[in-house]
């Protein structure tokens, strides 16, 4: 069954804080073998004008991943994840995420199209600095949900 | 103008380690029977992780790990990764797109792995001065 588009503009409010670890930065651009100094040392980051380290570009996914998964689990969606695949994702930055910041994010259901007997649906994230409101990064992830074979 | 390739070597270790950096322990990335039971070729590398080898190409061509204002991806073809020490290998190569009227840098960006495009339409609004 299609998804309900009447769905499209649904805002899931904010959950939990997010709470970015310095060693979490460090382990993630670790892992994707980014070694620029602002990454990973304190001091680098200062010098190039930042409380603390510096994430990666896409670090953000980390912070998203649990937020978003209200929205996939919504039981009015009624998705079958074992039939999802990652179709694009999207970042807009007003400035990049640093150790020490605590942020929360309120997802939107921006989009729903069907076609092809495929389902397309993006979600878009808002991240935030808890204590202020003020934005620092949009995140959007659009999934496709393979039709029955 | 072009921008010079970078190639990036994916392995199986590599996908551990992305796996718990990031939180995605989704099957598909470590074990064969899981992948291959929902009709994979076989384990497939996360495609948050060419995207972010993506971005250290990008950050790398613009000089600065916090120039990147937006960056965007589609993904068209899983990365398989086989269970050896080679694993696989994914090129990213660039080309410089113009300015836009913020003065922001565009940056077209396509990664190839086997000779086979594994994202479309990625883009890339950089600083080139802060």
């Amino acid at each position: 069954m299609p998804m309900d588009p009447s769905l499209v503009g649904r805002s899931y409010p904010p959950g939990g804080t997010y709470l970015v670890g310095r060693e979490k930065i460090r382990e993630f651009a670790a892992a994707i073998g980014a070694s620029d100094a602002v990454h990973h040392d304190p001091d680098a980051a200062r010098k190039a004008g930042y409380p603390d380290v510096v994430a990666p570009p896409t670090f953000p996914v980390a912070v998203t991943m649990s937020s978003s998964e209200r929205v996939i689990s919504d039981p009015d969606l009624a998705i079958d994840y074992s039939r999802v695949v990652h179709g694009d994702q999207r970042f807009r930055y007003v400035r990049p995420v640093v150790a020490g910041d605590e942020l929360v994010c309120t997802d939107t259901i921006e989009e729903i199209m069907s076609r092809g007997g495929h389902d397309f649906l993006t979600v878009r994230t808002e991240v935030a600095a808890a204590a202020t409101g003020e934005p620092v990064v949009t995140v959007w992830m659009k999934l496709v949900v393979r039709g029955e074979d | 103008m072009e921008l010079t390739p970078q190639r990036f070597r994916v392995t199986r270790a590599d996908l551990v380690r992305y796996a718990g950096a990031s939180g995605d322990f989704n099957p598909i990335h470590w074990s064969d029977r899981f992948a291959t039971g929902v009709g994979l070729p076989g384990v497939i590398a996360h495609g948050m992780l060419t995207m972010a080898l993506a971005g250290r190409a990008v950050t790398q061509w613009a000089g600065s790990a916090d120039a990147v204002v937006e960056y965007s991806v589609r993904f068209t073809r899983p990365v398989v990764v086989p269970d050896d020490d080679e694993g696989t290998e994914i090129e990213v190569t660039g080309v410089v797109k113009g300015t836009t009227e913020d003065g922001l840098t565009r940056i077209d960006v396509t990664a190839v792995c086997g000779g086979e495009k594994v994202l479309s339409q990625a883009r890339a609004l950089v600083r080139t001065s802060r």
